[in-house]
């Protein structure tokens, strides 16, 4: 099992669809994490050990990921013994990976199947009898988790990912063989060539990597919500897109007070649909709930449908709307094609545009293709997709990828020898899903690929 | 038959191991006996007559730095210096010198017999004697016991050693020295796992029946690198190599008689080394290479003995005479020595501990070939440290392990203990996964305070030690201090350096690109008397600061499961799921610490969590134990 040293992090509770998850954090560096990124009414606040505090996180770029409850535990008093922090966060997959990623930003990795209970036994906290039971964790939690990667690597991914190691272990190979036998004939040193082999893979993982997100939808489903203004046909879009008379639909505006979810498959993916309430300001408390509701909905939506009402004149409260959720993924869909008199200028928004009538069904298979090419973008149908759904692949894969980012960056300003280190922590980092190349693989292809020999 | 005088240690053979191992010992103060077949071939060179080159130039520093004869001998005896690899990064450059093979081995031989404490004397051990699973001495052939609290073996190629040139064969340890036939069988009867190696080397040919102008000149490098910190310079003419090929036809002819090599033929059961095939494999296993060079060396100034590397053989004696004779620059060459191939009996390494100390008989160490490995400097750097270790043993002190992130001594020994003997191992950079720590340049930084601790650094040493260590802060504050802005022209201009706004420091211009401490020192008089060498050092720290910084957090890493230590008691069996495959193995190796167990192939990650946490409990109750 890896360092004892690092911080780690991991989900603590099955994160499903529940309403809360908690993600654990045990380490020197889980107090830090706080200090940096939690803060209860725009201050960060000293953290009493074993108190919980409400607040909100923020990543780093200073956006909010969730409103949290956090813990934040001293030494020895925990369940490692180490410094440890829980985040009570909504359960959402979407606001754990964030929490993951952003805690990967901070130097903290993400545990091993079984870490928190294997330090918690290290440093003493559980007693002699659990130790047998400590071992078989660690066995089956690590067989389990090697059999799920193993059968969700055969195909396509393993192949990509072999291929990567392989390539970069070859490159290996000529710069350790440059090296270690300078006065042996080998093909001549050529910089050019080993930056191209590298550029190249390096191109096809940064790809692969950016696929995880995609990787998540197919294997977890997405979130896709509808927005707008009150009248402007959300719930009949959303009845019609799950052709299913879900949401009550009726002339009276404000009819949508809580929000409302229903499952749907997209091409085999699993979309989870939320009509919310129109968005306006009012002084009817349920209404404002509704609304408060509806936002935090948003919030957590992987694509967000803006529903643009075609019959009536834009208004600058939709603008308002559309310019709030710039930089989530959108669609805007003029809705009521069928009674609309003229286009509206819709140059403030530079997403995709797709026209419906609710009512009648126009555009909305239209409208379905647009959403699953937004949740996957590059997906070709027939294809054999490959995508990274694992979060410990992920992180792997980007580590990787960092590494090679180095590699290139150096080559033209850094000796063989320092390259190399690059090279090795590249595979190292790749190790964790096709396994370990050791130097003495190194020396085998290099004697069987150059005739060396004093 | 007893021999009345009793020793501490006893080294056996006088090769490259058993020459630092027996200085090791008596110049720790311990009466040592250095007993070895023919006291005419003290360290004597069985193969290419050259020490250093990568790996191997690193584990010449290290054993330099630990107070070692090795550097200072080639730097005595060599004939010819080249430092290799100077544009492929500053921890893979590799000293390497021809040397004169005679005066190498005379020059030791002197180094041996003058060296108080310690008694250098022939005989050849034929048993050793152990009482209660602990060494007592050893016994010759002549029936002399002479005895000791401690053995050092380093008996090379000549157990059992068998040569083979074509299909004859007949015992022998060396060409034209008998072989010891009858130790590995005491080593058998006490236990040890005995196996099988092949090694070989190239026919020496006569120098005035080379056409030396139809070859290629190589000569060595302007100003010579010494091997030994201790060395100020070296200031001696060099020889020239020369650099031969092979062609179709000298192909065509081995290709013809491959039936006649006894490796081919399948008389030879040894396993020989991938890195170092004779020509016939070079030949079958590249068919589609039509060439392959040769530097021809002399293996001394005044002798007319060449020796042609990269053309080891063991086909017939006229075969190679014919192939040779194929060769350009060789029409009329006549062959003073042929080639053999040899096969001799090696002790599986893992069967020591990383102290070279075997594991089932007490104060009996095992150092060079005999540990499976091949070449000079391999074998001096183990026979240094079992030397050392047995020398610590008999005052009763700690023993000295070096790490892997020490030293290539560490890696190599590590290397050893942990991993399945397929073929002679042979130090490469590559296996050091720290490679930018372990330089040449920095053993002395690295290892002569180890070397002053157990006391082999002599005075002198450690003076020049402390001063290098004084030059390295001296320089670092310069290059620190100095702030360099336009007004000094002629740097910049030479440099390069365009406009300087607020100025940059010395350590800043250095870290960039392109720019070298040896170019700064050209142009600006700042720092006197500060040798290249030491600069050098500088220069390094400050260039490849991140990486080396990278460096060290991983090594930090990996020594904490190093410190885990495992004790030998440890009941394997007793731990709770571990798979059979993985239990096997670690009872085979025998792993000293958590970290050892890692790198024993088969063991995975899982595995040595599930021993981690079997460990802690087992110490645990100890502890438990002690205070009821
Ligand atoms: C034919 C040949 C080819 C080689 N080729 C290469 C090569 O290509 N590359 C390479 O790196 N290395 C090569 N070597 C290996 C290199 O010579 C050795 O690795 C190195 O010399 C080993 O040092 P050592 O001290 O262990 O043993 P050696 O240098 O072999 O010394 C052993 C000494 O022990 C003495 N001795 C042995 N048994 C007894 C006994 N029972 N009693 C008393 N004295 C004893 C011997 O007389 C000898 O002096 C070759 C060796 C040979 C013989
Ligand atoms: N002609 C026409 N009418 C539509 C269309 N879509 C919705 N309507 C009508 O517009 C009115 C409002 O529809 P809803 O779906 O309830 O609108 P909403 O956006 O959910 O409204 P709130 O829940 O009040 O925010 C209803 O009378 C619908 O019949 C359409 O495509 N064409
Ligand atoms: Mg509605």
């Amino acid at each position: 099992m890896a360092n004892n040293k690092d911080t780690i992090i991991a989900p603590a509770t099955a994160v499903g669809n529940s309403g809360i998850a908690i993600v654990r954090i045990s380490g020197e560096r889980a107090l830090s994490f706080l200090q940096t990124y939690f803060r209860n009414n725009k201050k960060h606040i000293k953290l009493d050990s074993h108190r919980l505090y409400l607040g909100r996180l923020f990543d780093v770029a200073d956006l909010v990921i969730d409103e949290v409850m956090v813990v934040y535990m001293s030494p020895p008093g925990t369940y490692t013994c180490e410094p440890v922090v829980e985040i009570h966060c909504h359960g959402s997959r979407q606001i754990v990976r964030k929490i993951l990623e952003l805690a990967q930003s901070h130097h903290i990795r993400l545990a091993q199947p079984g870490e928190f209970t294997y330090r918690a036994y290290l440093n003493g906290r559980i007693d002699l009898i659990q130790a047998e039971a400590v071992s078989r964790l660690i066995h089956s939690s690590t067989d389990l988790s090697r059999k799920s990667a193993l059968q969700q690597l055969d195909g396509l991914l393993s192949r990509q990912l072999h291929y990567f190691s392989s390539t970069v272990k070859q490159v290996l190979v000529y710069i350790e063989a440059w090296i270690d036998f300078p006065e042996e004939v080998l093909p001549e040193e050529n910089i050019q060539q080993i930056t191209d082999s590298i550029s190249h893979i390096y191109r096809q993982m940064n790809d692969l990597a950016s696929t995880y997100k995609k990787g998540q939808y197919v294997h977890s489903g997405a979130t896709v919500a509808l927005a707008g203004l009150p009248n402007a046909g959300k719930s009949s879009l959303m009845n019609a897109l799950l052709q299913q008379e879900r949401s009550i639909v009726s002339s009276i505006p404000g009819t949508t007070r809580d929000t409302i979810e229903q499952s749907f498959q997209l091409e085999g993916i699993e979309i989870r649909l939320v009509d919310t309430a129109g968005l306006r300001s009012s002084d009817d408390f349920v209404e404002q709930e509704g609304v408060r509701r509806a936002k935090a909905a948003l919030s957590h939506a992987d694509v967000v449908l803006l529903v643009l009402d075609g019959s009536v004149t834009l208004s600058d409260q939709f603008a308002d709307i559309v310019s709030s959720y710039r930089g989530t993924t959108s669609v805007l869909i003029i809705n009521k094609t069928d009674i609309m008199s003229h286009e509206p200028d819709l140059r403030f928004y530079d997403g995709p545009v797709v026209r419906v009538s609710a009512k009648h069904g126009d555009g909305i298979s239209e409208l379905k293709d647009k959403i699953v090419s937004l949740l996957l973008q590059d997906y070709l149908p027939g294809a054999e997709p490959s995508y990274l759904t694992e979060q410990r692949h992920y992180e792997a894969l980007v580590a990787a990828t960092s590494h090679l980012d180095n590699f290139l960056g150096n080559i033209n300003d850094v000796e063989l020898d320092l390259l190399s280190i690059d090279l090795r922590d590249c595979l190292q980092s790749l190790a964790s899903i096709t396994g370990e190349v050791s130097s003495e693989a190194v020396l085998d292809e290099i004697f069987s690929s150059f005739c060396i020999g004093k | 038959m007893g021999y009345g005088k009793e020793y501490q240690v006893i080294v056996v053979g006088a090769g490259h191991a058993g020459c630092e191992a027996a200085l090791a010992a008596a110049r720790m103060g311990c009466t040592t006996l250095l007993l070895t077949m023919n006291l005419d071939a003290v360290a004597q060179m069985s193969c290419n007559p050259s020490i250093g080159g990568l790996g191997k130039g690193h584990l010449v520093h290290e054993i330099d730095a630990l107070g070692g004869e090795m550097g200072i001998n080639i730097d005595h005896t060599g004939i010819q210096f080249r430092r290799l690899n100077m544009r492929k990064g500053p921890a893979v450059r590799a000293g390497r010198a021809q040397a004169d093979r005679m005066a190498y081995s005379a020059r030791m031989k002197v180094v041996v017999e003058t060296e108080k404490n310690l008694d250098l004397k022939q005989g050849v051990v034929e048993e050793l004697i152990v009482e209660n699973n602990k060494v007592g001495g050893v016994r010759t052939r002549e029936g002399i016991d002479f005895l000791a609290r401690t053995v050092v073996l380093t008996t090379g190629t000549f157990m059992r050693g068998l040569i083979h040139v074509g299909m004859n064969s007949y015992p022998g340890g060396r060409a034209g020295e008998p072989s010891a036939e009858n130790l590995s069988q005491s080593l058998r009867s006490l236990g040890f796992t005995v196996g099988r190696l092949k090694t070989g080397t190239p026919a020496r040919l006569s120098a005035k029946t080379i056409d030396f102008s139809r070859l290629e000149r190589q000569p060595g490098d302007e100003t010579i690198r010494p091997f030994s910190f201790t060395t100020d310079k070296i200031d001696r003419s060099q020889v020239v190599c020369h650099i031969a090929h092979t062609n179709e036809k000298t192909h065509d002819i081995i290709r013809r008689n491959i039936h006649k090599s006894p490796l081919y033929a399948g008389v030879i059961e040894g396993i020989g080394p991938r890195y170092c095939p004779s020509i016939e494999d070079k030949v079958v296993r590249f068919p589609d290479k039509s060439s392959h060079q040769s530097f021809v060396e002399p293996e001394g100034v005044s002798g007319t003995e060449m020796y042609p590397s990269g053309l080891s053989t063991s086909l017939p004696a006229d075969v190679q005479l014919q192939y040779f004779r194929s060769m350009l620059g060789f029409e009329h060459v006549e062959i003073m020595r042929p080639g053999y191939a040899i096969e001799y009996d090696f002790v599986e390494p893992r069967q020591i501990r990383p102290t070279l100390e075997t594991r089932d008989v007490g104060g009996l160490f095992h150092a060079g070939q005999i540990n499976g490995t091949s070449g000079y400097e391999e074998a001096a750097g183990q026979g240094l440290l079992a030397g050392i270790n047995a020398a610590l043993q008999c005052l009763e002190k700690e023993p000295l392990i070096i790490s892997r992130d020490q030293g290539y001594l560490g890696v190599m020994i590590d290397d050893l203990v942990t991993r399945e003997t397929t073929e002679p191992y042979r130090m490469f950079t590559s296996r050091a996964e720290y490679r930018l720590l372990l330089r040449e340049d920095n053993a002395d930084i690295r290892l002569t305070e180890v070397g002053r601790m157990i006391g082999l650094v002599s005075d002198q040493r450690w003076r020049l030690y402390e001063n290098k260590r004084s030059q390295m802060n001296e320089a670092i504050e310069v290059v620190k201090l100095t702030l360099i802005t336009n007004k000094n022209r002629d740097l910049c201009q030479k440099l390069n350096l365009g406009e300087l706004k607020s100025g940059v420091t010395l350590e800043q211009l250095i870290k960039r690109p392109g720019i070298s401490i040896g170019q700064i020192r050209q142009e600006l008089d700042v720092f006197n008397d500060i040798p290249d060498s030491v600069l050098e050092q500088v220069e390094i720290a400050i260039k490849y600061d991140g990486y080396i910084a990278r460096q060290r957090e991983q090594v930090e890493r990996f020594t904490e499961h190093e410190k885990i230590i495992i004790p030998d008691d440890v009941d394997y069996d007793a731990v709770a799921s571990l798979s059979a495959e993985v239990r096997e193995k670690l009872k085979k190796f025998q792993p000293v610490s958590l970290g050892q167990a890692g790198r024993i192939q088969g063991v995975t990650p899982a595995a040595v969590a599930v021993l981690n946490v079997y460990l802690r409990k087992k110490s645990r109750e100890r502890q438990t134990e002690k205070r009821s």
